[in-house]
């Protein structure tokens, strides 16, 4: 079967990779490129584990062929923090413990980013409804909507600094 | 999937040709939220998929003289994101925002949840209501059909080999016209609809009603829409009177199954409550029109 060449974007790098036709983004993420930090939970839209960002829309990269990333721009959460310094939703999330066996985070933290990026003083319930397509089976959810929104606080003092 | 393969072309005759040309199943791809689940559990066994969204018009929403025009593409989070559209079609903008999560609105398009053909897909019935159509492209050129010719049940659609859906026009509202969509779940997100109702309603200025749809959604192998429930609105204030008949015809117009979800009475019962609930909402938007 012939493969597909595909020329992306991801977190900012230029990147090529050949790919088969039924391969998602996240199968090339995770098995062709070395990006383990998106997760395969349930790999038919419902979990969020892999969540990425496509051009602006926030994507289950399950439920998109690698193929259909050429000439996309990607942002996962290996894209996240800025070389060493995390992100204030990263940083939040360990403060606050908003994870215990991790496995939804980086669904999380893209999620979270993607909210914040788009609203900077989410209510609570708009953080919930936002985050309704991410599952996680530890924590319960509260301390991630208080560290989502803990985040928010913090990126709208540094704002206004 | 050893003979599989992925083309995206990038104009309509292209689509077609990859669509047509094969003697297999060939499925056109919008946001794949149902598609590639089906891919991925096996359910599906197309030998040619074709990626339209990089047709130009595919994705976005123009205004033309009286009416709307919706790439058949688009995902949701540009639909409700369109304030101009959403102020005229506040019904329809709502069944699609219902589709899945944000991450699925990010891809989730209106053709995808036609053609997919679930009796409970949550943006058909206001498109219905809403008297929308479809220009579909195929191997003999252009057509154009009504959203409620499509579906012809569970899964299955009215689209010849090599066709599929190029765009959506919806009629602009008229004075006092407005819309609403409501669906019933058990929960708050992330489930399909045990009854979903959309109503369109025209009023006059001193609110009674000139025209109406009520159309239901997962009541029946496909969308129905409710004669009787329209005449009973039409002519008639929603009064006491007008929503016990408004009541009355919605339940008669289901022919539900007993699922997981919801046993028919439970089901029929719901579509009568639905029906008059969103019929206040739609009689209220138009009326502030
Ligand atoms: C987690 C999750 C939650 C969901 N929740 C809901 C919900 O609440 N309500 C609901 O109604 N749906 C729901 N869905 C189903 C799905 O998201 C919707 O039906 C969506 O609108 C499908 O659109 P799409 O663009 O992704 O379609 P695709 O997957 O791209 O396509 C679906 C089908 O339509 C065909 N098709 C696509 N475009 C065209 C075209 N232009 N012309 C002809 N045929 C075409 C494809 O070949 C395929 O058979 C959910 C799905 C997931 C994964
Ligand atoms: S792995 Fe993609 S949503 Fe669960
Ligand atoms: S921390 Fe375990 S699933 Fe969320």
């Amino acid at each position: 079967m012939a493969k597909t060449h595909v020329s992306t974007i991801i977190n900012g790098e230029p990147v090529e990779f050949l790919c088969e036709p039924q391969q998602t983004l996240l199968d090339v993420l995770r098995d062709e490129l070395g990006l383990t930090g998106s997760k395969e939970g349930c790999s038919s839209g419902d979990c969020g584990a892999c969540t990425v960002i496509c051009d602006g829309n926030m994507v289950c990269s399950c439920l998109m062929l690698g193929a259909e990333a050429e000439g996309r721009s990607i942002t996962t959460v290996e894209g996240v923090a800025q070389g060493d310094h995390l992100h204030p939703v990263q940083q939040k999330f360990l403060e606050h413990a908003a994870l215990q066996c991790g496995f939804c985070t980086p669904g999380f933290i893209v999620a979270a980013k993607a909210l914040l990026d788009e609203n900077k003083n989410p209510t609570e319930e708009e953080t919930r409804y936002w985050l309704a397509g991410n599952l996680c089976r530890c924590t319960g959810y509260d301390k991630i909507v208080r560290a989502v929104l803990d985040a928010a606080a913090v990126m709208r003092a540094e704002a206004a600094e | 999937m050893p003979n599989l393969s992925f083309t995206a072309p990038t104009t309509v005759d292209e689509a077609v040709r990859m669509l047509a040309g094969g003697a297999g199943l060939a499925k056109p791809l919008s946001g794949g939220t149902d598609l590639l689940v089906q891919l991925r559990s096996g359910r599906m066994r197309p030998e040619a998929i074709v990626d339209i969204k990089r047709i130009p018009g595919l994705i976005g929403i123009r205004e033309e003289a009286g009416e709307f025009v919706i790439g058949a593409a688009t995902p949701g989070v540009m639909l409700s994101a369109h304030k101009a559209f959403e102020h005229a079609w506040p019904g329809i903008v709502e069944g699609a925002d219902l589709i899945g999560s944000q991450q699925i609105q990010g891809r989730a398009s209106l053709a995808g949840n036609l053609c997919n053909a679930s009796p409970a897909a949550d943006s058909v019935p206001a498109m219905i209501a809403a008297r929308a159509t479809c220009v579909i492209a195929g191997p003999n050129g252009r057509r154009t059909a009504p959203v409620e010719a499509i579906v012809i049940g569970p899964g299955r659609t009215s689209l010849e080999k090599g066709e599929f859906i190029v765009e959506f026009h919806v009629p602009k509202p008229k004075p006092h016209q407005s819309d609403a969509y409501l669906r019933f779940i058990p929960r708050t997100e992330m489930d399909i609809a045990v009854v979903g109702c959309g109503v369109n309603v025209t009023l006059d200025g001193n609110g009674v009603c000139t025209d109406a749809r009520v159309v239901l959604g997962a009541v029946a192998p496909t969308q129905v829409i409710v004669e009787d429930a329209a005449k009973a609105l039409i002519g008639h204030r929603l009064d006491e009177i007008t929503n016990a008949a408004l009541d009355a015809a919605a339940q008669r117009a289901c022919k539900p199954i007993t699922d997981k979800r919801g046993t028919i009475e439970y089901r029929t019962k719901v579509a009568g409550v639905l029906a008059r609930r969103a019929a206040k909402l739609a009689f209220e938007r138009a009326g502030a029109r």
